[in-house]
């Protein structure tokens, strides 16, 4: 999951960013394994994650193909776990994404002992990863490093759209809806969290921290 | 991807939410288009935008209402009011853009979605990286700026003349005309998609050379490139092999992907 690899920021913007995500390996241990991706994901919920989702149909936000207008006034923004567990039906990555650290440790330390048979990966700062690997007692396997963006880099936005549009990493969340929220909520046309949430239905794998986006957008709008 | 001009009210949300920005109003039409040459077919307009069913006669006509009293019909930023979004089949070459941006879409070179590689996310099964190796994930195009084939060629190019051997799980190297020069298929340089990954992976040794040649090679093509490099952590966890080359050439290593190494192959023989 490279989409969650290169998230812009320096490691200190990560203290509320920590992906965890499973997946098998096509014809390794990808037989029966649904039911241990779905184990995963009702496991992830002791810990109030954020987001939880996988790469086939999506995160706990989505959007709607026959949305009533009346909903424009009020609009749900709850995070929809369950229909991520139920929907899950064939061997893919499922991610469940957290804002606290604590509750990363713990979830890691409980997949420890459940022994799924799956590769888990973290994806966060590299120190966070660590603190998270040692408090559940395992040494870390492989570690694959970001190095950030390179090249023709004058064709990116500020950094202040960048921080919220790298966090979907397969690009469907663009730029400019990053900077139209940003906007919005600049205007008080909308909370943060409603900002937040609009973006995070354009993450086709329910990656998306909607909790640090909030954050994001409200620095950004006060101009931090 | 195509745009029902007869549903379109030119709400302009579509505008915000294409990641190549190929969609616009045509003010000669007054209608949303889009730019096919710079459309990567990522689908992110028709899965991502929520639909209504509202009737576009309707909507016009508010619109032009709202217009002479100088009020703005704003509909939710994620919605497509009149769901005028619809997909068109895709033929060769151009199905390789929707293979290569759309997420959802399994690559059939490995059957994996999103990028279509597993890199060291599985390599605590896999073995992909061993001690004393290093993999490269060389990306193009991320973020939002896309790239295309024939700017993948000239990189592809430049590392089959070092000498790097090209991972054969991944959809780059599947189309590959002839993998030992890097030499990708002609028939789709002429297409452009939002991001791919090229892999690699060499002895640690050689870790700087690889990145040196990135950088040269990152000066003649127009796009961006977001580097990877994938490490085996010894028996304590400790990676002290490949961080200290990289921090050496200038990176501050602030974020990574971990693997815990819980797998294990559980597939009958």
């Amino acid at each position: 999951m490279t989409n969650t690899l290169h998230r812009y920021g320096p490691a200190e913007s990560f203290r509320d960013d920590y992906v965890v995500f499973a997946m098998c390996s096509k014809g390794r241990n990808d037989e029966g394994s649904v039911e241990k991706l779905r184990k995963f994901l009702v496991m992830a919920l002791d810990y109030r994650p954020v987001n939880l989702g996988d790469a086939l149909h999506g995160g706990a936000l989505r959007p709607c193909t026959e949305m009533n207008p009346a909903a424009h006034w009020q609009r749900d923004t709850t995070p929809d776990f369950a229909s991520v567990i139920r929907d899950l039906d064939a061997p893919t990555t499922v991610a469940a994404v957290f804002d606290n650290r604590p509750a990363a440790e713990r979830f890691v330390s409980d997949l420890r002992k459940a022994d799924l048979g799956l590769s888990i990966n973290i994806s966060t700062s590299v120190d966070g990863a660590e603190q998270c690997c040692f408090a559940a007692g395992i040494p870390r396997h492989s570690v694959g490093y970001s190095l950030g963006f390179e090249g023709k880099t004058e064709k990116l936005p500020d950094g202040s759209v960048l921080l919220l549009s790298t966090m979907c990493g397969h690009g469907m969340v663009s730029h400019n809806l990053a900077k139209k929220m940003i906007d919005w909520v600049k205007e008080g046309r909308r909370t943060p969290e409603q900002a937040a949430a609009y973006m995070t239905r354009f993450c086709s794998c329910g990656v998306f921290n909607p909790s640090r986006a909030a954050r994001l957008l409200e620095s950004a709008a006060r101009g931090e | 991807m195509k745009i029902n001009p007869d549903k379109c009210v030119a709400c302009g949300n579509c505008t915000y939410v294409c990641p190549m920005s190929a969609i616009y109003i045509d003010p000669a039409i007054g209608r949303a288009t889009i730019n096919r040459s710079e459309c990567v077919e990522c689908y992110a307009c028709f899965n991502g935008l929520s639909q209504e069913h509202l009737n576009p006669t309707f909507v016009r006509t508010l619109r032009k209402v709202f217009k002479l009293a100088r009020l703005r019909f704003d509909p939710e930023p994620d919605v497509c009011p009149t769901a005028a979004f619809e997909p068109d089949p895709l033929e060769w070459p151009r199905v390789v853009r929707r293979a290569f941006s759309d997420p959802r879409v399994p690559h059939e070179s490995t059957g994996v979605h999103g990028r279509g590689t597993e890199e060291v996310k599985t390599n605590d099964i896999s073995g992909r990286v061993g001690p004393g190796e290093v993999g490269f994930t060389i990306e193009f195009g991320r973020p939002g700026v896309g790239v295309w084939f024939r700017d993948i060629q000239k990189m592809c190019w430049a590392l089959a003349r070092a000498g790097v051997a090209f991972e054969k799980k991944n959809p780059i190297t599947s189309m590959m005309s002839d993998v030992a020069t890097g030499t990708i298929r002609e028939d789709i340089m002429g297409e452009k998609v939002l991001s791919a990954i090229v892999e690699i992976k060499v002895p640690v040794a050689r870790t700087e050379e690889i990145v040196r040649l990135v950088w040269d090679v990152e000066n003649q093509i127009d796009t961006v490139v977001a580097l990877g490099v994938g490490a085996r952590c010894d028996e304590n966890g400790d990676e002290n092999a490949v961080a200290p080359i990289l921090e050496k050439l200038g990176y501050r290593l602030e974020r990574a992907k971990t693997n815990i190494g819980l797998g294990r192959i559980t597939n009958a023989a």
